[in-house]
């Protein structure tokens, strides 16, 4: 399936629908000590994509690391409006959809989080995409 | 609520059924933004108690006045009612992220959700008791349910090492030196990632502090949430115990390259002539580690000051003789918090720090802006003694 534009994700969390640049993390990230909860900006040193913003983004994780601080992290980021427009994960992640959870019970709007093979991602890096409320995962342009 | 969340994290992990939890240690507590505060009071407005034991993992304020927290109002109001809120819904004020040094030890078997990376792997692999690596929220939402999702490493057939890391090719003076333990687990966590790994080649027997400098390094650079040590660790009497008798997926031979590999990628700072501060105590120092560092102070003047992390626990047991002495020679103490969690150290444009704690370094670049250079703590105290960096061994 590798480069074909358009693929089916598993909802992880329903949220709504969201475009955005595709930004493909090339190593996994520890949402808390990784990004700045005010800004949505990467703030690990050793990171390879240190200093992008997930803000805004259709953003595509490897997998997470680190503290268990990454659902209160999200929380913040979606609660200052600096939340990724949609989450594609390699696997589901109990600690950072929590703050997913979480944000919706506190009745904010929450960001789609999908599932989708790791292998799929790089057809859609630097690209805009779009993920709808089924899980469609699509270049919108 | 709390049980809606419960029940949304198994739906999300394909947990199969709810199991009951003995305790829970938790990491919501600490302040990142206002939601979490207002999470926090929510429960307590819906008349949520915790219905297990629940011990709670740092907060933003040192509340025992120890160190004065730049913290700025509207935040500093915030964070303490974050932190009151938790007290109000039944946790206990530890504020420690080293409960288990702080007389919260669950029984091997038992199983417990617990929360603050450093707590999981420790509570997993050196007590035996069984936990996922429960994120903020999912803590205390399983503490007041006093349930948690049946997946993961609650069950005894996930808690198998399929990866053998081996570290008998390694000079036995450098195993023994409490430099190695942290390097040997930021190096096991960057290779190992979320799998489970059973340390082979040990040797000798790393005393606690060892397996929680290992463990809290691990846990910052992979997802880790259990490891083994061979004829260490509660589940690995052996190796072949560790892998049930199986096959390992993958053999990784640590040789003194990688070694100095991942000693190196714990520095951040490019050659410093001088250091601004020490930080140790992440995870937070224990009695124990606290007399070493005065035993190395031993009564000297710093250059510098040294951020001393620990619990209330280990400051209660501290006489005020000591602590005068300690805070004498230029050590800060600080109790309830961390130097990386919250604004602790002055804010400088290039600042140096110096720690020998591998998670200090991996966390203090990205949140206080001080690049890192890491040591043994005998060189921590040293370089603080005179302001520069001094080697005494760790790079040999």
């Amino acid at each position: 399936m590798d480069g074909v534009p358009v693929v089916k994700g598993d909802v992880l969390v329903e949220g709504a629908s969201g475009t955005g640049e595709g930004l493909v993390l090339s190593a996994p990230i520890s949402f808390w000590g990784g990004v700045d909860p005010k800004s949505g900006r990467i703030a690990d040193v050793r990171h390879p994509q240190h200093g992008r913003s997930i803000a805004g983004t259709v953003l595509f994780l490897p997998g997470t690391i680190g503290s268990s601080s990454a659902s209160a992290v999200l929380l913040e980021l979606v609660s200052a409006g600096k939340a990724p427009a949609a989450l594609v994960l390699h696997e589901p992640d109990a600690i950072l959809l929590l703050g997913l959870v979480v944000a919706k019970e506190m009745g904010l709007h929450v960001p789609m989080a999908v599932r989708l093979d790791r292998t799929a991602f790089a057809a859609f890096a630097g690209k805009s995409v779009s993920v709808g409320g089924d899980g469609m995962v699509e270049l919108s342009d | 609520m709390a049980m809606r969340i419960v029940s949304e994290a198994a739906r999300l992990m394909g947990a199969p059924r709810l199991i009951p939890i003995a305790s829970a240690h938790i990491d919501g507590a600490l302040y990142h933004g206002d939601s979490g505060t207002l999470f926090a009071e929510r429960l307590v407005e819906g008349g949520a108690r915790v219905s297990v034991r629940a011990t709670l993992n740092v907060g933003a304020l040192d509340l025992t006045g120890c160190a004065r927290v730049r913290l700025e109002e509207p935040a500093r109001a915030m964070a303490a009612r974050m932190m009151s809120a938790y007290c109000t819904l039944g946790c206990e004020p530890t504020w420690t992220c080293a409960p288990y040094q702080a007389g919260h030890r669950p029984a091997r078997g038992t199983d417990v959700a617990w929360g603050e990376s450093n707590a999981v792997v420790f509570c997993n692999s050196v007590l035996g008791a069984r936990t996922n690596r429960y994120g903020d929220f999912l803590d205390i939402a399983c503490a007041i349910a006093g349930r948690a999702p049946d997946y993961g490493l609650h069950r005894p057939e996930n808690r198998k090492a399929t990866v053998v890391f081996d570290v008998s090719g390694l000079p036995s003076d450098f195993l023994e030196a409490d430099f190695a333990w942290p390097i040997l687990g930021s190096l096991y966590g960057r290779e190992v990632g979320d799998a489970i790994g059973v340390v082979a080649g040990v040797g000798g027997s790393p005393d606690e502090d060892a397996l929680k400098a290992f463990g809290a390094a691990a846990a910052s650079t992979g997802a880790v949430g259990l490891f083994h040590i061979a004829g260490v660790t509660p589940e690995a009497a052996d190796l072949e115990t560790a892998m049930d008798h199986a096959e390992p997926a993958e053999v990784i031979r640590v040789d003194i390259g990688m070694v100095a590999h991942a000693r190196a990628r714990l520095t951040t700072a490019e050659r410093p002539d001088r250091i601004d501060a020490v930080a140790i105590g992440s995870p937070h120092l224990s009695s124990e580690e606290l007399v070493r560092l005065e035993r190395l102070v031993g009564g000297r003047r710093l250059a510098v000051p040294i951020y001393a992390c620990t619990g209330r626990h280990v400051l209660a047991s501290l006489s005020s003789d000591r602590r005068a002495a300690l805070e004498k020679a230029g050590v800060i103490l600080v109790a309830d918090t961390c130097v990386v969690v919250t604004p602790i150290m002055p804010a400088l444009a290039d600042g140096v720090l110096m720690t020998n704690s591998g998670k200090f370094a991996h966390y203090a670049p990205g949140n206080t802006g001080y690049s890192v250079l890491y040591g043994s703590l005998a060189e921590c105290v040293e370089s603080a003694v005179s302001g520069r960096p001094q080697w005494t061994g760790s790079l040999s």
